[in-house]
């Protein structure tokens, strides 16, 4: 029973990584339409900049740890959603009137790009850093000597998810750039008539996307204390595959199905093979998809004629 | 659509506007690589990061873009804008479309005779070799994906059940190639028809990430079960196939002993050629004939609308799951191929970067279009081999040259269809009529 609640905790905070990431798929896919490949790459990036910013902190002396956590978010949320701004503006949005698999396929080759680029400018080894934030709390103490805990890493990756989640849904429900997405996900000529710029607000939803994904990358890098330039891919399909789960344009459905997924991944790995965690999570998603196709949450689609 | 305003192509943005653009272009860039080039992260000796600063690249990088963002929008002022209707004189159009019409014969004879002319060029024909191989693989994928219109992220796994089937029929029981290629081709269409059952009702991008999860799937099967596939020390010592039981190698009973001439072995990697030429040559004539076959017919009705084609009373699972073998089986021959000419194989072979690529090759030659899948295998294998001595930068530039690609063509290279069924007379139509499926 404790393993299991232990278990239950690593795949929540696991699970809240894959959600944010899955929520930048999710609101590119609501708003244009495309799988946007790039995104698990921009999530790397996210990673990248957040530790490069960490290091320059910590040699320039600085030592309080909230401090340079604040520093490093902000940065690595700056720079990284002006990553999704160049993205967008340099591969999409020259296609986006064309046929459906033209950006999709400039989204893989910008892929290929994000991610040669962070191999060839900081090098293919893996980057590990000292942990950060240390601690924890021992929630229980078990009979068989073993313990539950949760560690501080693990409370500020659940927390920052819930704010960031909070303050996205008040975003896309009450401000007027919320509702200036909504109106472009429904039509955006009809949106463009009514005065809303819709270049402007599909630029925005990828720099949001990014912003989320960089977040992402920063808990990644806390939680696994390593970045690396190919753990964008691995991390990029999970996140889809858990906004497609909860069904894809859904918001709520993509926190959710990155919670199923990091839960499905973490418990699978723990009982069963670490080795077949992956093959767990897909053919979960082929089960779901055949019994459930527009995913847990998403809306039926209307089949017009 | 439609050619835009005159008024819009006779204003000409000035220099300054050109000056402001070039600097905002070298401002973003100044931002987006001030960390990720001004700065190198290292593990230092002690394991802990260590970094250390790179201003002058950083300087050189943001000067680049600034320059490279005047050059770019001098050319965009020089070629007018996209939309322009450009009037080419009537003696150039009928020279092109002869050379049109001449480009697939004459590609067709210079690839018969590629091992004549470059025998002594052991580099250019194991580049012929590779090629013809994307080629197959992209006249494969074109069924699913262009005739179809189902978009398939995980051909590779079928590419892998077939070089998988052929190695490990191959070494376990001592079958030859030539029994394992239908085998290969059985198998991957088998397992075609089981990815094809569960994605029936899914359409457009859940069926993109369902046959990506399936591509991944196999190849971690393939990575993880070690005590059939060897995991990831993959399967070595394939045999290579034989001329009616005769091996090409050195040995008495070789190929050049009975023929009593001097071994060479070039002769096997010849032999290689023509056999990836047939199997190409298969998937194209058997692709051209099924299109003309009511199953091809319900294919491209099925790509074209789903709803009217059920309404009409074609049955939309077997004309889903025939285009899934169909496309499953050449990808299966590929990959028996593949495992017989590399002697050798490991699940790092079958990544979702060869899926992306076949696709890339299928969507950059036009989908659908048998000859354009063909110049795209060329310029995109061709080209990635051109840029073999940019070493690590070549994915950089290979990524940056499809996403230009893409946007200069997003139709692909051959811009024109010859349509499969037409009333009074054949005309060619252009791409943009050709709808690419919504599954």
């Amino acid at each position: 029973m404790d393993y299991f609640a232990q278990q239950l905790i690593n795949g929540l905070v696991l699970g809240s990584i894959y959600g944010l990431i899955a929520i930048g798929y999710t609101m590119v896919y609501g708003i244009v339409g495309m799988i946007n490949f790039a995104h698990g790459d921009i999530f790397m990036i996210g990673g990248f900049i957040a530790l490069i910013t960490f290091l320059i902190l910590v040699s320039f002396g600085l030592t309080a740890v909230p401090l340079i956590l604040l520093i490093v978010l902000l940065v690595s949320m700056a720079i990284t959603a002006l990553y999704g701004w160049t993205v967008e503006r340099i591969a999409y949005r020259p296609l986006r009137h064309s046929f459906r698999l033209a950006p999709m396929l400039s989204a893989i080759g910008m892929s290929f790009v994000l991610t040669n680029f962070s191999q060839v400018a900081q090098g293919a080894r893996v980057k590990p850093v000292p942990p950060i934030i240390t601690g924890g709390y021992t929630l229980h103490e078990g009979a068989e000597g073993f313990v539950v805990q949760l560690s501080n890493v693990q409370i500020i990756v659940v927390i920052t998810t819930v704010v960031l989640l909070a303050l996205f849904t008040w975003l896309v429900s009450s401000t007027r750039l919320g509702r200036d997405m909504r109106a472009c996900e429904q039509d955006q000529t009809m949106a463009s008539l009514l005065g809303v710029d819709v270049d402007r607000t599909i630029s925005m939803t990828f720099v949001i996307g990014a912003a989320l994904a960089a977040v992402a990358g920063m808990m990644y890098l806390l939680y696994y204390g390593l970045v690396d330039f190919f753990m964008g891919f691995v991390a990029g399909i999970k996140a889809f595959t858990a906004a497609v789960l909860g069904g894809i344009g859904s918001l709520p459905g993509a926190m959710l199905g990155g919670l199923l997924i990091g839960l499905i991944e973490t418990l699978w790995s723990a009982y069963f093979s670490v080795e077949y965690k992956d093959v767990a999570a897909f053919s979960i998603l082929i089960v779901v998809l055949i019994f459930l196709p527009t995913g847990l949450l998403g809306r039926p689609e209307v089949e017009k004629v | 659509m439609s050619a835009p305003p005159a008024a819009q192509t006779s204003r000409a943005p000035g220099a300054a506007f050109i000056f402001k653009k070039a600097l905002i272009s070298a401002l973003v860039a100044l931002v987006l690589f001030s960390l990720m080039i001004g700065v190198r992260t290292e593990a230092g000796p002690q394991g802990q990061l260590i970094y250390w600063t790179r201003f002058g690249d950083l300087a050189a990088m943001v000067a680049t873009v600034f320059g490279g963002s005047i050059v770019f929008e001098l050319l965009r002022q020089w070629w007018g804008p996209v939309g322009t209707i450009r009037v080419v004189p009537p003696a150039v159009q009928s020279t092109l479309s002869l050379a049109g019409r001449l480009i697939a014969p004459v590609l067709l004879v210079f690839t018969f005779l590629v091992p004549v002319i470059f025998y002594n060029e052991r580099y250019i024909l194991d580049l012929g070799i590779l090629v013809l191989t994307y080629v197959m693989l992209g006249w494969g994928l074109n069924v699913v994906v262009g005739l179809a219109g189902l978009l398939d992220l995980g051909y590779v796994a079928f590419y892998a059940v077939g070089a998988y089937s052929y190695a490990l029929l191959a070494t376990n029981f001592g079958l030859s190639f030539w029994i394992c290629l239908p085998l290969a081709g059985i198998l991957a269409a088998f397992w075609g028809v089981l990815l094809g059952f569960p994605v029936l009702r899914l359409r457009g991008d859940y069926l993109a990430i369902v046959t990506l999860a399936f591509g991944e799937i196999i190849r971690l099967v393939l990575l993880n079960w070690q005590s059939v596939t060897g995991g990831p020390n993959g399967v070595t010592g394939i045999p290579r196939p034989t001329l009616f039981g005769i091996p090409l190698s050195a040995g008495d009973d070789g190929l050049a002993a009975i023929l009593g001439i001097e071994y060479s072995p070039t002769h096997r990697i010849v032999f290689l050629f023509y056999i990836i030429l047939a199997l190409a040559l298969l998937t194209n004539w058997v692709t051209i004939r099924l299109r003309r076959l009511p199953i091809g017919r319900a294919w491209e009705a099925l790509r074209e609308d789903e709803v009217a084609c059920r309404a009409l009373g074609i049955n939309t699972t077997t004309t889903k799951l025939t285009a899934f073998a169909t496309g499953a089986m050449f990808g299966g021959f590929a990959g028996a191929f593949f495992a017989t000419r590399q002697g050798f194989i490991s699940p790092e072979s079958f990544t979702f970067h060869e899926s992306a690529l076949v696709l890339a090759i299928v969507v950059l030659g036009g989908m659908g279009s048998q000859l354009g899948v063909a110049l795209a295998a060329l310029a995109m294998i061709g080209g990635f081999e051109l840029f073999r001595g940019l070493d690590q930068y070549r994915m950089l530039v290979f990524g940056m040259a499809m996403v230009l690609l893409m946007i200069w063509r997003p139709r692909g290279l051959i811009g024109h269809r010859a349509p499969t069924v037409f009333l009074k007379h054949n005309q060619a139509i252009s791409s943009d009529l050709v709808k690419e499926g919504h599954g």
